[in-house]
């Protein structure tokens, strides 16, 4: 069947047709989609676990036990799930198994811009970097085969471009999905020093095993057309070139980034007069084939930062840019913000107001950040706001501990918050936790997390209690409250600061964007009341702009969550 | 056949993922090589949102840079503004007139050029500029501005109007066809 499919989709269908059973991943932009549509088949099993750690250890389980099996993650989420990372690569695998992470060159929505690459070289893992999505599709569905054959994990690589990038995809026959035998085999599956030791020459041997296949496999293809310019490239940067370049110059296409093939690229090279690599991010391939001894022209002329474009290629190789036309007028940008009655900003004006220390995690609140809140004072990785809240506070004493939070939401509070909580309690400093629990995982796309109550198909699943599992940890100090109220929020805070013990602050509404909430009447601001003092435009609420010397909200945004009504001085909201 | 050019700009949550999606489908049933790139994530909390749609006879590079865009569609005036530097010298802008105020300009601390489409005409560009609020309120819903929009835009794709509204009827779910097709129809013939 031929179809538009984004990468992401395509990777989904190709793990299926492939003969995958389980999958478990955690949602990370670019990477979510590629669960979400395998959740759609009926015959995998497909769930979202906590974190990437626990998504990557359940394909080692199910991969253990026989089955094909997967996960899918974000750049970074690997860096979570690098502990298994490692030692799977020494296990190897029974069925095959298929990791796919998604790098952001460019961090359309990320926190770094690091290179996924590094890993399958520092794990001794194969990896496979599709240009399309009909080469996702294929290489996704390969992959197992690859796996199997050479009893190891593979890492497929994707970054945003490919992943949201929606091309044509011929699929094809679906392998039926296969449960191996499970033999005891504990000098492969049990990794202690007795046994990695005797697996750690299988790891190197089927590493020069895998350089021997790259040298003439399908994943890496030649395509020659000139003598002089040869290009050594892959992923979108591939697709780049040939919008660029079209015929013009010789191309290697690296399908398989690791290991990369040795006497492939030396034949490459003498064949044409000048060489270059071209790829985003690090100089992986660049750094390889001046290993070799040969003279690449790489990241002097392509830069390490960001995505590139046709247009970086064709500045690269001397040739002009389209002409082109701008307003003279300053364009003001247009920052992504949070909602119109979007349950953090409470909480954000409440912390802002006060002039409290935040420190931030990964997910929609990270828009605290944004004027006019500029409500945070630090976003590092998934759960760092409360383990650098401890280590804030243990750095400049009880002076601290009264006037700084750590918030973080409720999903990246179950991905890696539930373990620095521990330390709070465990090593005890006063620290205030505020747990911005919208009851859906935002900032993805709303995904389902162990506290919501529903699993990935929508299905009724157990659902964790916050405030019991706060106590269990070792916190006596837990209390709820509305962040649209802003008087009971300003109350919480300010008490649960004083407190002389660990607390946390629960604020609890569900994300506005979801279908089952149900919005309010919008508000509107009585002109003649409203003395233009703009109080309420301390808010940021995209539904409030100050037009005309007043007060404006915009009905078709306002969802009635009487915020600003309660900022409002001359009761101008109604 | 060289490869065309498309770029849909509005804010996020303004419907543009729908109008890639019945143009890319309508697009791939024509028989073209298709590309649409979309960036999801963290941008669409009320940000600026651009998508590409290229098609051709083979169509490599997803993306649209400078001076490439045959076609902008745009369902924001500020966004029109925004990306007019990715129109080709003989491209075409469709923009919408209406105007939602970014946090800069929402908080004060930068101003609306309301007057930046006619500003973009004065330097050469071809600005078509309609009210496709109005448009689709007439229709029957606010929500179908996208549509109105692929209306007016439609001519530029060479495609018959029959295939455009059969799109319509295998992307929007069955109860809105009706209204989809006079929101498009509004578009096409204003």
């Amino acid at each position: 069947m031929k179809k538009l499919m984004i990468g992401n989709e395509a990777v989904a269908a190709g793990l299926h047709d492939g003969g995958l059973s389980v999958v478990s991943s955690y949602p990370g932009t670019p990477s979510t989609e590629i669960t979400e549509f395998l959740a759609v088949y009926d015959d995998i099993h497909s769930e979202w676990a906590p974190n990437e750690k626990v998504a990557a250890e359940v394909a080692f389980g199910a991969s253990l036990a026989g089955a094909r099996s997967a996960c899918a993650m974000k750049h970074v989420g690997l860096n979570v799930a690098a502990d298994p990372l490692f030692t799977l690569s020494y296990t190897g695998v029974n069925g095959g198994m298929v990791i796919c992470v998604a790098d952001d060159p460019g961090m359309h929505s990320s926190q770094n811009e690091q290179d996924s690459r590094h890993y399958a070289i520092a794990s001794k893992i194969p990896m496979l970097e599709p240009s399309d999505s009909a080469e996702a599709y294929s290489f996704a569905k390969s992959a197992f085969e690859l796996s199997e054959k050479y009893d190891t994990p593979v890492l497929l690589r994707m970054c945003t471009r490919i992943a949201h990038s929606q091309s044509i995809v011929e699929t094809g026959e679906k392998q039926p999905a296969v449960l191996k035998d499970y033999v005891k085999e504990p000098s492969k599956y049990i990794m202690m020093p007795g046994n990695a030791i005797k697996r750690h020459p299988v790891v190197e041997k089927r590493i020069a095993d895998l350089t021997e296949l790259a040298e003439n496999c399908d994943y890496n293809t030649v395509e020659l057309n000139s003598d002089e310019i040869g290009i050594i490239t892959s992923g979108c940067s591939y697709l780049y070139v040939k919008e660029a370049l079209g015929d013009t110059v010789s191309i290697l296409k690296i399908g398989m980034p690791h290991p990369l093939p040795v006497k492939l690229i030396k034949d490459f090279a003498k064949k044409v007069k000048k060489l270059y690599v071209i790829e985003e991010l690090d100089p992986i391939i660049e750094t390889h084939v001046k290993s070799l001894g040969i003279d690449v022209v790489g990241k002097e002329l392509f830069s390490i930062l960001g995505e590139f474009s046709q247009q970086t290629i064709r500045k690269a190789f001397g040739m002009s840019a389209p002409d082109s036309v701008s307003a003279d007028s300053p364009i003001p940008a247009r920052p992504p913000m949070m909602c119109a009655g979007c349950p953090h900003r409470g909480i954000f004006y409440t912390l802002a107001k006060k002039k409290i220390t935040v420190l931030g995690d990964i997910g929609c609140y990270t828009l605290g950040a944004v004027p006019p809140l500029n409500a945070l004072d630090s976003t590092l990785c998934m759960g760092a706001s409360v383990s650098g809240l401890h280590g804030f506070n243990l750095a400049q004493g009880e002076s601290a501990e009264g006037k700084s939070v750590a918030v973080i939401g409720d999903s990246t509070f179950m991905h890696s918050g539930m373990t620095g909580l521990v330390n709070i309690a465990y090593n005890a400093t006063n620290s205030t936790v505020i747990i911005l629990d919208n009851s859906i995982t935002g900032m993805t796309g709303h995904q389902q997390n162990p506290t919501t109550g529903f699993n990935i198909k929508g299905d009724p699943a157990a659902k964790v209690d916050l405030e019991a599992l706060c106590k269990a940890l070792g916190i006596n100090h837990v209390r709820v409250v509305d962040p649209y109220d802003l008087k009971a929020c300003e109350e919480a805070v300010m008490e649960e600061l004083k407190v002389a013990e660990p607390s946390v602050i629960i604020s609890r509404r569900p994300c506005v964007l979801l279908k089952s909430v149900k919005h309010s009447a919008p508000l509107k601001v009585e002109k003649d009341k409203c003395k233009s003092c703009k109080r309420c435009m301390g808010l940021g609420c995209p539904a409030i702009s100050f037009k005309g010397g007043k007060a404006k909200i915009d009905s078709t945004l306002c969802v009635g969550c009487s915020v600003c009504k309660q900022l409002c001085a001359f009761d101008a909201i109604i | 056949m060289k490869t065309t050019s498309v770029m849909i700009v509005g804010v996020g949550g303004q419907g543009s993922l729908l109008a890639s999606k019945l143009l890319g489908r309508l697009l791939v049933d024509c028989g073209y090589d298709v590309k649409v790139s979309e960036v999801h994530g963290m941008s669409q909390r009320g940000g600026s949102v651009v998508t590409y749609v290229r098609f051709g006879e083979k169509v490599y590079s997803p993306i649209v840079t400078e001076g490439e865009a045959d076609v902008i569609i745009a369902f924001e005036k500020l966004e029109a503004a925004r990306y007019s530097s990715f129109l080709k010298k003989d491209g075409t802008i469709i923009a919408n007139t209406q105007s939602i105020d970014p946090m800069p300009v929402i908080i004060g601390a930068a101003e609306y050029p309301e007057g930046v489409l006619s500003e973009l005409t004065d330097k050469g560009l071809s600005v078509e500029a309609l009210d496709a609020l109005a448009l689709a309120e007439q229709a029957g819903s606010s929500k179908a501005v996208n549509i109105v929009l692929m209306g007016r835009a439609a001519k530029y794709f060479g495609i018959p109007y029959e295939k455009w509204i059969s799109a319509i009827e295998n992307t929007v779910k069955p109860k809105f066809v009706e209204m989809n097709i006079k929101a498009f129809d509004l578009g096409y013939n204003s």
